[in-house]
């Protein structure tokens, strides 16, 4: 690309509203059905105007029955459709989770490769907007521990704009996971943005002395901290996971083989989570290049409250991601 | 909307189509009663729901049904997939655990699926199929295809969430899905009354402003002529249809099951009403059967499960490598 590459400005959440259209476009096959996709425009308005453009048919406005229609959805796409199915937020898919984890995750192996189940499952996930404990939580770690479906978190506007098509081109069941801090976020996209893999997790920032390993929401945390660092003398490469299942265990060691120091950060609980699957691939895979313990700055072991100043301290902050490597890695400055 | 007592018929049948269900219902007999056998000689594990009692729904039920419909089925369906025509040796070889069997001995007893006669599989979990034979019909609906899918599940799924919020969403946007709620009274161990506070469940499906009506679930010809009057209708457009086939099952709920729940007189009295044999009485009665023919009924039923058998101990493992297949697909997309 060169330096006059023609982009655009755009939110993220037009981006994924562009993929989503490009997707209804590209394939008549492809439908979005979910709570309030259609008259509504969505609950964070990413479908905005695809009902007038689309119709009621490829526009399916649904009741609130998450398991009824997250189950059609795998049933339309053993039919031959590829849907689009929209979750308004993860913890609501919890209504959803026999679909999700006992057919479309089983029902590939279970009858022996007969069936697969080509369908995008999309929701948003995240604190930061005073929401409380039902609607803020970071379940995508408990995804990524089932066989069978593949868990996706763009956290960039590329990724936003180009994960859905390659999402909808997998045979297999893809969850998307977007969170609800990033709908906002606003930046240049090249004008001819389109899909990208799904598979690799990307450095974002390269750097020598620590990786700080990440996704989703904090990834502009991860970076921020990194930026802030180096007046500290602290060079910090950032890893985007991008995808939590399969996750890129050789992208995540490649840097911590370079860089000897690692800082998991995620919005999820550190128990049981995704941190701690990270770390013990890096145990597992790199143990005697590091050169300290792996960190974690994980959300506070508390449903997420309402109050702001509580809401805060419960998350992942890009101070608490600056202490955690400088404890780490020594103040250089 | 129709609520009616259970419908029973007293219409003749034709003779040769009269012969082909009873042997429909006795090959599902000797096929479960030789699985029971088997799962005693430990050549069947995991969990064996026999359907003996039930196999007039299945039979029945199935002849309105053409080869490009959709089946959804319970863990009970045995019988379902013997008549769907998934051969009594894949499955017999996916009871055994072989590479061979339909499921390539993935699923078991349980989950047996066919994609070449439309099998959806056995669900095990109770209401789980209902979302999956909704999206089915979706699918069908938005393709423009005249199909129609039949959703099988037992009647303890009515307390299950997922039964009301398919029902709704399969009336509201008309789908072309066919109820089949098998109605034996009992939930595992838990008898209908003592779960429901309404057992009527024509009514439940009414309520969603869905034609339903109970049906003899111990008379094969009912339940034949019952699908025969709800499938051209859900096929045309008329949106989904309820039938509530009322049967019972005369063994326990799988094989680990002291039946402490239910009288053993109880159990006999729908014994009288055996949908195998009171057929073949009332056939008799009206002389389209005589010994010679019951004779060839069974003698080809036996062969058939005996070569199931020996299929099924002729298959071969799946290699331990294997393992990780299917996880995910092996091509690409379609």
């Amino acid at each position: 690309m060169t330096a006059e590459a023609k982009t655009v400005r755009i939110t993220y959440r037009e981006a994924m509203r562009q993929a989503i259209r490009e997707a209804l476009n590209r394939d008549p096959r492809v439908f979005l059905m979910g709570e309030d996709v259609g008259r509504y425009g969505g609950c964070f308005a990413v479908s905005k105007g695809l009902l007038e453009e689309f119709g009621p048919e490829r526009i399916r406005d649904t009741p609130l029955s998450e398991s009824a229609f997250v189950g059609a959805g795998i049933g339309a796409a053993m039919g031959g459709m590829r849907p689009i199915v929209e979750i308004m937020t993860v913890n609501f898919s919890m209504l959803a989770l026999d679909q999700i984890v006992n057919n479309a995750a089983t029902i590939l192996h279970m009858s022996g490769g007969q069936f697969n189940i080509p369908l995008v499952i999309r929701m948003t996930t995240g604190a930061g907007r005073q929401l409380a404990a039902q609607h803020s939580h970071s379940l995508e770690g408990w995804y990524a521990h089932i066989p069978g479906i593949k868990v996706l978190a763009p956290a960039t506007l590329e990724d936003a704009r180009g994960m859905l098509w390659t999402a909808l081109e997998d045979p297999d069941p893809v969850l998307i996971f977007e969170h609800g801090g990033l709908y906002n976020m606003e930046g240049e996209l090249a004008a001819d943005a389109g899909a990208v893999d799904i598979d690799k997790a990307a450095v974002r920032r390269s750097g020598t002395d620590v990786s700080l390993i990440t996704y989703g929401g904090t990834l502009g945390k991860a970076i921020q901290a990194a930026d802030e660092l180096t007046a500290s003398g602290i060079n910090a490469e950032v890893v985007d996971l991008r995808t939590l299942r399969p996750l890129d265990s050789g992208t995540i060691l490649d840097s911590v083989i370079r860089t000897h120091r690692a800082v998991i950060i995620d919005e999820g609980w550190r128990s049981g989570s995704i941190s701690a699957e990270i770390s013990a691939r890096i145990m597992e895979g790199a143990f005697y290049e590091l050169d300290a313990p792996v960190a974690r700055v994980c959300s506070a072991e508390v449903p997420i409250p309402y109050a702001k100043h509580l809401e805060e301290a419960a998350l992942p902050q890009v101070p608490t991601i600056v202490d955690a490597v400088r404890r780490m890695v020594g103040n250089r400055g | 909307m129709m609520v009616s007592p259970a419908e029973s018929s007293q219409l003749p049948v034709e003779r040769d189509h009269a012969l082909m269900l009873l042997r429909e219902m006795v090959r599902i007999r000797r096929f479960e009663e030789k699985c029971a056998e088997l799962y005693s000689a430990a050549k069947i594990r995991g969990f064996l729901h026999l359907y003996i009692g039930e196999e007039a729904v299945a039979v029945g039920a199935m002849q309105a049904l053409e080869a490009d419909d959709a089946i959804v089925a319970t863990y009970r369906e045995h019988g379902h997939a013997l008549v769907r025509g998934v051969t009594a040796a894949s499955i017999m070889a996916e009871m055994y655990g072989k590479q061979e069997g339909c499921s390539r001995g993935r699923g078991g007893s349980m989950h047996l699926f066919d994609a070449a006669t439309r099998f959806h599989g056995g669900n095990a979990i109770v209401g789980g199929g209902l979302p999956l034979a909704v999206g089915l019909a979706l699918a069908d609906k938005m393709q423009g295809r005249p199909r129609v899918t039949a959703c099988f599940f037992g009647e303890g799924a009515v307390a299950e969430g997922e039964f009301h919020e398919c029902m709704n969403l399969a009336a509201l946007w008309k789908l072309p899905v066919l109820f089949c709620c098998e109605n034996n009274l009992y939930a595992m161990g838990t008898a209908l009354k003592r779960s429901e506070s309404e057992i009527d469940l024509c009514l439940k499906a009414t309520s969603y402003e869905m034609p339903a009506w109970p049906v003899d679930g111990m008379d094969v010809v009912a339940c034949e002529e019952a699908m025969q009057r709800a499938v051209p209708a859900v096929r045309s457009g008329g949106g989904p249809y309820f039938l509530e086939f009322r049967t019972y099952r005369f063994r326990a709920h799988s094989m680990f099951d002291p039946q402490l729940y239910r009288d053993k007189q109880e159990v006999e009295e729908w014994k009288k009403r055996d949908p195998v044999s009171t057929f073949q009485a009332r056939l008799r009665e009206q002389g389209l059967l005589n010994d010679e023919d019951l004779k060839r009924i069974e003698d080809d039923v036996a062969a058939e499960i005996a070569k199931a058998i020996e299929f099924a101990e002729a298959g071969t493992w799946e290699p331990v490598e294997d393992l990780t297949r299917f996880v995910y697909s092996e091509r690409k997309r379609a």
